[in-house]
Protein backbone atom coordinates (compact mmCIF):
# COMPACT_ATOMS: atom_id res chain seq x y z
CA UNK A 1 0.00 0.00 0.00
CA UNK A 2 1.37 3.28 -1.10
CA UNK A 3 0.55 6.76 0.16
CA UNK A 4 0.46 8.59 -3.18
CA UNK A 5 -2.18 6.21 -4.48
CA UNK A 6 -4.08 6.64 -1.20
CA UNK A 7 -4.02 10.44 -1.59
CA UNK A 8 -5.31 10.01 -5.14
CA UNK A 9 -8.17 7.78 -3.97
CA UNK A 10 -8.92 10.22 -1.18
CA UNK A 11 -8.98 13.20 -3.57
CA UNK A 12 -11.37 11.25 -5.79
CA UNK A 13 -14.01 11.61 -3.08
CA UNK A 14 -13.75 15.40 -3.09
CA UNK A 15 -15.73 17.57 -5.47
CA UNK A 16 -14.40 21.11 -4.95
CA UNK A 17 -10.78 20.44 -4.00
CA UNK A 18 -8.05 19.76 -6.59
CA UNK A 19 -5.67 16.87 -5.99
CA UNK A 20 -2.79 19.38 -6.21
CA UNK A 21 -4.13 21.00 -3.01
CA UNK A 22 -3.88 17.70 -1.11
CA UNK A 23 -0.78 16.26 0.55
CA UNK A 24 -0.16 13.66 3.24
CA UNK A 25 -0.14 16.44 5.86
CA UNK A 26 -3.50 17.95 4.82
CA UNK A 27 -5.85 18.22 7.80
CA UNK A 28 -8.80 16.88 5.87
CA UNK A 29 -11.54 17.91 8.31
CA UNK A 30 -10.50 21.54 7.73
CA UNK A 31 -11.41 21.31 4.04
CA UNK A 32 -14.32 23.63 3.21
CA UNK A 33 -16.29 20.84 1.61
CA UNK A 34 -15.73 18.27 4.41
CA UNK A 35 -19.07 16.80 5.57
CA UNK A 36 -20.51 13.65 7.08
CA UNK A 37 -21.23 12.44 3.53
CA UNK A 38 -17.55 12.89 2.61
CA UNK A 39 -16.67 10.77 5.65
CA UNK A 40 -19.08 8.05 4.47
CA UNK A 41 -17.51 8.20 1.00
CA UNK A 42 -14.01 7.78 2.45
CA UNK A 43 -15.20 4.78 4.49
CA UNK A 44 -16.77 3.22 1.37
CA UNK A 45 -13.70 3.97 -0.78
CA UNK A 46 -11.39 2.30 1.78
CA UNK A 47 -13.69 -0.71 1.87
CA UNK A 48 -13.64 -1.04 -1.94
CA UNK A 49 -9.99 -0.23 -2.63
CA UNK A 50 -8.28 -1.71 0.44
CA UNK A 51 -10.82 -4.21 1.77
CA UNK A 52 -10.61 -2.51 5.17
CA UNK A 53 -13.66 -1.58 7.25
CA UNK A 54 -13.12 1.82 8.88
CA UNK A 55 -15.37 2.99 11.69
CA UNK A 56 -16.62 6.54 12.07
CA UNK A 57 -14.28 6.75 15.08
CA UNK A 58 -11.26 5.99 12.88
CA UNK A 59 -12.08 9.10 10.85
CA UNK A 60 -12.63 11.07 14.04
CA UNK A 61 -9.27 10.00 15.48
CA UNK A 62 -7.30 10.98 12.36
CA UNK A 63 -6.24 14.54 11.58
CA UNK A 64 -4.12 14.29 8.47
CA UNK A 65 -4.48 12.08 5.43
CA UNK A 66 -1.29 10.33 6.54
CA UNK A 67 -2.93 9.51 9.92
CA UNK A 68 -5.77 7.88 8.05
CA UNK A 69 -3.35 6.07 5.73
CA UNK A 70 -1.58 4.66 8.82
CA UNK A 71 -4.88 3.50 10.32
CA UNK A 72 -5.83 1.75 7.07
CA UNK A 73 -2.32 0.21 6.80
CA UNK A 74 -2.53 -1.14 10.35
CA UNK A 75 -5.80 -2.99 9.72
CA UNK B 1 -62.04 -11.88 31.79
CA UNK B 2 -63.38 -8.68 33.34
CA UNK B 3 -66.89 -7.36 32.97
CA UNK B 4 -65.68 -4.78 30.45
CA UNK B 5 -63.38 -6.41 27.91
CA UNK B 6 -60.20 -4.54 27.08
CA UNK B 7 -59.96 -3.73 23.34
CA UNK B 8 -56.16 -3.53 23.64
CA UNK B 9 -55.83 -7.06 25.01
CA UNK B 10 -54.10 -9.78 22.97
CA UNK B 11 -55.46 -12.55 25.22
CA UNK B 12 -55.83 -15.87 23.38
CA UNK B 13 -54.01 -14.68 20.25
CA UNK B 14 -51.01 -16.36 18.66
CA UNK B 15 -48.55 -13.84 17.22
CA UNK B 16 -45.47 -14.61 15.13
CA UNK B 17 -42.60 -12.11 15.46
CA UNK B 18 -39.54 -12.09 13.16
CA UNK B 19 -36.31 -10.40 14.15
CA UNK B 20 -37.25 -11.44 17.70
CA UNK B 21 -33.65 -11.92 18.87
CA UNK B 22 -32.99 -8.20 19.44
CA UNK B 23 -34.16 -4.60 19.19
CA UNK B 24 -37.69 -3.84 18.03
CA UNK B 25 -38.56 -7.51 17.44
CA UNK B 26 -37.55 -8.58 20.94
CA UNK B 27 -39.39 -5.66 22.53
CA UNK B 28 -42.54 -6.31 20.47
CA UNK B 29 -42.54 -9.98 21.53
CA UNK B 30 -42.24 -8.97 25.19
CA UNK B 31 -44.98 -6.32 25.06
CA UNK B 32 -47.36 -8.59 23.11
CA UNK B 33 -46.84 -11.33 25.72
CA UNK B 34 -47.56 -8.80 28.48
CA UNK B 35 -50.95 -8.24 26.83
CA UNK B 36 -51.69 -11.96 26.84
CA UNK B 37 -50.47 -13.25 23.47
CA UNK B 38 -48.69 -16.54 22.83
CA UNK B 39 -45.60 -15.71 20.79
CA UNK B 40 -43.75 -17.61 18.09
CA UNK B 41 -40.24 -16.17 18.12
CA UNK B 42 -38.33 -16.22 14.83
CA UNK B 43 -34.72 -15.24 14.04
CA UNK B 44 -31.51 -16.98 13.04
CA UNK B 45 -29.84 -17.23 16.45
CA UNK B 46 -31.53 -19.78 18.71
CA UNK B 47 -29.58 -18.78 21.82
CA UNK B 48 -30.60 -15.15 21.55
CA UNK B 49 -34.20 -16.24 20.92
CA UNK B 50 -34.04 -18.18 24.19
CA UNK B 51 -33.02 -14.94 25.93
CA UNK B 52 -36.09 -13.25 24.47
CA UNK B 53 -38.26 -16.21 25.46
CA UNK B 54 -37.03 -15.95 29.05
CA UNK B 55 -38.25 -12.32 29.13
CA UNK B 56 -41.81 -13.14 27.99
CA UNK B 57 -44.88 -13.20 30.26
CA UNK B 58 -47.18 -16.22 30.33
CA UNK B 59 -46.86 -19.69 28.85
CA UNK B 60 -47.05 -21.46 25.51
CA UNK B 61 -44.43 -19.50 23.57
CA UNK B 62 -42.36 -21.20 20.88
CA UNK B 63 -39.07 -20.67 19.12
CA UNK B 64 -38.53 -21.38 15.42
CA UNK B 65 -34.93 -20.59 14.47
CA UNK B 66 -34.79 -19.72 10.77
CA UNK B 67 -32.79 -17.64 8.32
CA UNK B 68 -35.59 -15.99 6.34
CA UNK B 69 -33.33 -15.46 3.31
CA UNK B 70 -33.10 -19.27 3.01
CA UNK B 71 -36.04 -20.48 0.90
CA UNK B 72 -36.24 -23.89 2.58
CA UNK B 73 -36.09 -22.42 6.07
CA UNK B 74 -38.83 -19.95 5.15
CA UNK B 75 -41.08 -22.67 3.72
CA UNK B 76 -40.44 -24.80 6.76
CA UNK B 77 -41.41 -21.91 9.04
CA UNK B 78 -44.73 -21.52 7.22
CA UNK B 79 -45.33 -25.29 7.56
CA UNK B 80 -44.56 -25.33 11.28
CA UNK B 81 -46.13 -22.12 12.58
CA UNK B 82 -49.81 -23.15 12.56
CA UNK B 83 -52.73 -20.71 12.69
CA UNK B 84 -51.82 -17.10 13.44
CA UNK B 85 -53.89 -14.15 14.71
CA UNK B 86 -51.08 -11.77 13.98
CA UNK B 87 -47.59 -11.36 12.64
CA UNK B 88 -45.02 -8.63 13.22
CA UNK B 89 -42.25 -8.59 10.61
CA UNK B 90 -39.22 -6.89 12.12
CA UNK B 91 -36.29 -8.80 10.59
CA UNK B 92 -34.02 -6.35 8.84
CA UNK B 93 -30.54 -5.10 8.28
CA UNK B 94 -28.98 -1.65 7.96
CA UNK B 95 -26.32 -0.21 5.70
CA UNK B 96 -24.83 3.27 5.48
CA UNK B 97 -23.13 3.87 2.13
CA UNK B 98 -23.18 6.74 -0.38
CA UNK B 99 -25.02 6.12 -3.65
CA UNK B 100 -21.87 5.97 -5.80
CA UNK B 101 -20.68 2.95 -3.79
CA UNK B 102 -24.03 1.14 -3.88
CA UNK B 103 -23.50 -1.61 -6.42
CA UNK B 104 -25.95 -4.42 -7.11
CA UNK B 105 -24.39 -6.81 -4.56
CA UNK B 106 -25.01 -4.27 -1.77
CA UNK B 107 -28.62 -3.83 -2.86
CA UNK B 108 -29.12 -7.60 -2.92
CA UNK B 109 -27.66 -8.02 0.56
CA UNK B 110 -30.12 -5.54 2.11
CA UNK B 111 -33.18 -6.06 -0.14
CA UNK B 112 -33.00 -9.85 0.34
CA UNK B 113 -33.79 -9.59 4.02
CA UNK B 114 -35.57 -6.23 4.35
CA UNK B 115 -37.86 -6.58 1.36
CA UNK B 116 -37.90 -9.94 -0.44
CA UNK B 117 -37.92 -12.27 2.60
CA UNK B 118 -40.51 -10.15 4.37
CA UNK B 119 -42.79 -9.92 1.33
CA UNK B 120 -42.40 -13.65 0.65
CA UNK B 121 -43.22 -14.61 4.23
CA UNK B 122 -46.32 -12.41 4.24
CA UNK B 123 -47.39 -13.85 0.87
CA UNK B 124 -47.03 -17.46 2.05
CA UNK B 125 -48.76 -16.85 5.39
CA UNK B 126 -51.74 -15.54 3.44
CA UNK B 127 -51.68 -18.07 0.60
CA UNK B 128 -51.36 -21.04 2.98
CA UNK B 129 -54.12 -19.54 5.14
CA UNK B 130 -51.92 -19.40 8.24
CA UNK B 131 -53.31 -15.92 8.92
CA UNK B 132 -56.85 -16.56 10.17
CA UNK B 133 -59.77 -14.32 9.20
CA UNK B 134 -59.54 -11.10 11.19
CA UNK B 135 -55.77 -11.44 11.65
CA UNK B 136 -53.44 -8.45 11.67
CA UNK B 137 -50.03 -8.11 9.99
CA UNK B 138 -47.61 -5.38 11.05
CA UNK B 139 -44.52 -4.50 9.02
CA UNK B 140 -41.73 -2.45 10.54
CA UNK B 141 -40.62 0.01 7.88
CA UNK B 142 -38.76 3.29 8.44
CA UNK B 143 -39.01 7.06 8.19
CA UNK B 144 -35.71 6.76 6.30
CA UNK B 145 -36.68 6.29 2.66
CA UNK B 146 -40.34 7.22 3.14
CA UNK B 147 -40.09 10.69 4.70
CA UNK B 148 -36.41 11.36 5.50
CA UNK B 149 -33.55 11.04 3.00
CA UNK B 150 -30.23 11.30 4.88
CA UNK B 151 -26.98 10.90 2.97
CA UNK B 152 -25.73 7.33 2.85
CA UNK B 153 -29.11 5.75 3.51
CA UNK B 154 -30.26 5.01 -0.05
CA UNK B 155 -30.29 1.21 -0.05
CA UNK B 156 -31.77 0.78 3.41
CA UNK B 157 -34.29 3.57 2.80
CA UNK B 158 -35.42 2.33 -0.59
CA UNK B 159 -35.81 -1.23 0.77
CA UNK B 160 -38.07 0.11 3.52
CA UNK B 161 -39.99 2.35 1.09
CA UNK B 162 -40.61 -0.69 -1.13
CA UNK B 163 -41.88 -2.58 1.90
CA UNK B 164 -44.13 0.30 2.96
CA UNK B 165 -45.64 0.38 -0.53
CA UNK B 166 -46.06 -3.42 -0.62
CA UNK B 167 -47.90 -3.18 2.72
CA UNK B 168 -50.63 -1.06 1.10
CA UNK B 169 -51.17 -3.47 -1.77
CA UNK B 170 -51.37 -6.41 0.63
CA UNK B 171 -53.80 -4.46 2.85
CA UNK B 172 -56.11 -3.86 -0.09
CA UNK B 173 -56.09 -7.47 -1.30
CA UNK B 174 -56.12 -9.16 2.13
CA UNK B 175 -59.19 -7.14 3.18
CA UNK B 176 -61.12 -9.87 1.31
CA UNK B 177 -60.46 -12.10 4.36
CA UNK B 178 -60.74 -9.23 6.83
CA UNK B 179 -56.99 -9.43 7.37
CA UNK B 180 -55.46 -6.06 8.16
CA UNK B 181 -51.97 -5.00 7.10
CA UNK B 182 -50.26 -1.89 8.48
CA UNK B 183 -46.76 -0.62 9.10
CA UNK B 184 -44.98 1.22 11.86
CA UNK B 185 -42.59 3.79 10.50
CA UNK B 186 -39.98 4.62 13.15
CA UNK B 187 -37.22 7.17 13.09
CA UNK B 188 -33.93 6.55 14.94
CA UNK B 189 -34.44 3.84 17.55
CA UNK B 190 -31.83 2.76 20.10
CA UNK B 191 -31.00 -0.68 18.70
CA UNK B 192 -27.77 -2.47 17.74
CA UNK B 193 -28.52 -1.43 14.13
CA UNK B 194 -27.69 2.28 14.67
CA UNK B 195 -24.58 1.52 16.76
CA UNK B 196 -22.79 -0.30 13.94
CA UNK B 197 -19.98 2.27 14.01
CA UNK B 198 -20.47 3.92 10.61
CA UNK B 199 -21.81 6.96 12.47
CA UNK B 200 -19.87 7.96 15.59
CA UNK B 201 -21.51 8.02 19.03
CA UNK B 202 -20.73 11.75 19.10
CA UNK B 203 -22.69 12.36 15.87
CA UNK B 204 -25.55 10.24 17.19
CA UNK B 205 -25.76 12.30 20.41
CA UNK B 206 -25.81 15.51 18.36
CA UNK B 207 -28.53 14.09 16.10
CA UNK B 208 -30.73 13.12 19.08
CA UNK B 209 -31.01 16.82 20.04
CA UNK B 210 -32.78 17.56 16.76
CA UNK B 211 -35.86 15.61 17.84
CA UNK B 212 -38.65 17.72 19.38
CA UNK B 213 -38.95 15.07 22.11
CA UNK B 214 -35.15 15.31 22.61
CA UNK B 215 -34.21 11.67 22.36
CA UNK B 216 -34.06 8.73 20.00
CA UNK B 217 -36.87 6.22 20.22
CA UNK B 218 -36.70 3.14 22.37
CA UNK B 219 -37.67 -0.29 21.04
CA UNK B 220 -40.77 -0.26 23.25
CA UNK B 221 -41.98 2.99 21.61
CA UNK B 222 -42.32 1.00 18.40
CA UNK B 223 -43.58 -2.14 20.16
CA UNK B 224 -46.52 -0.22 21.70
CA UNK B 225 -47.58 0.94 18.22
CA UNK B 226 -47.26 -2.62 16.90
CA UNK B 227 -49.38 -4.10 19.71
CA UNK B 228 -52.08 -1.49 19.07
CA UNK B 229 -52.13 -2.55 15.40
CA UNK B 230 -52.37 -6.21 16.48
CA UNK B 231 -55.22 -5.58 18.89
CA UNK B 232 -59.01 -5.35 18.37
CA UNK B 233 -58.67 -1.61 19.15
CA UNK B 234 -57.41 -1.09 15.58
CA UNK B 235 -60.13 -3.24 13.95
CA UNK B 236 -60.96 -0.50 11.42
CA UNK B 237 -57.36 0.43 10.61
CA UNK B 238 -55.68 -1.03 7.53
CA UNK B 239 -53.21 0.11 4.89
CA UNK B 240 -51.82 2.77 7.17
CA UNK B 241 -48.28 3.67 8.03
CA UNK B 242 -48.00 4.88 11.62
CA UNK B 243 -45.24 7.43 12.17
CA UNK B 244 -43.37 6.98 15.46
CA UNK B 245 -40.59 9.54 15.34
CA UNK B 246 -40.45 11.74 18.45
CA UNK B 247 -41.85 14.57 16.33
CA UNK B 248 -38.93 14.62 13.88
CA UNK B 249 -41.19 15.03 10.84
CA UNK B 250 -42.70 18.21 12.29
CA UNK B 251 -39.37 19.67 13.45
Amino acid sequence: MEINKFIENFADQLNDTEISEITSTTVFKDLDEWSSLTALSIIAMVDEEYDVILKGDDIRNANTIEDLFNIVSSK
Amino acid sequence: MGIISNPFSLEGKTILVTGASSGIGRSTAIEASNLGARIILVARDENRLKETQAALSGQGHRIIAADLTDEMALNNLVEECGALDGVVLCAGKGLTRPVQFCDRSRFDEIFNINFFSTAELLRLLYKKKRLVKGASAVLITSMGGTHVFSGGNSIYGSSKAALDSFMKFAAKEFAARNIRVNSVCPSMIETPLIHSGAITEEQLAEYAKRFPLKRFGRPEDVAYAAVYLLSPASAWVTGTSMIVDGGFSIS
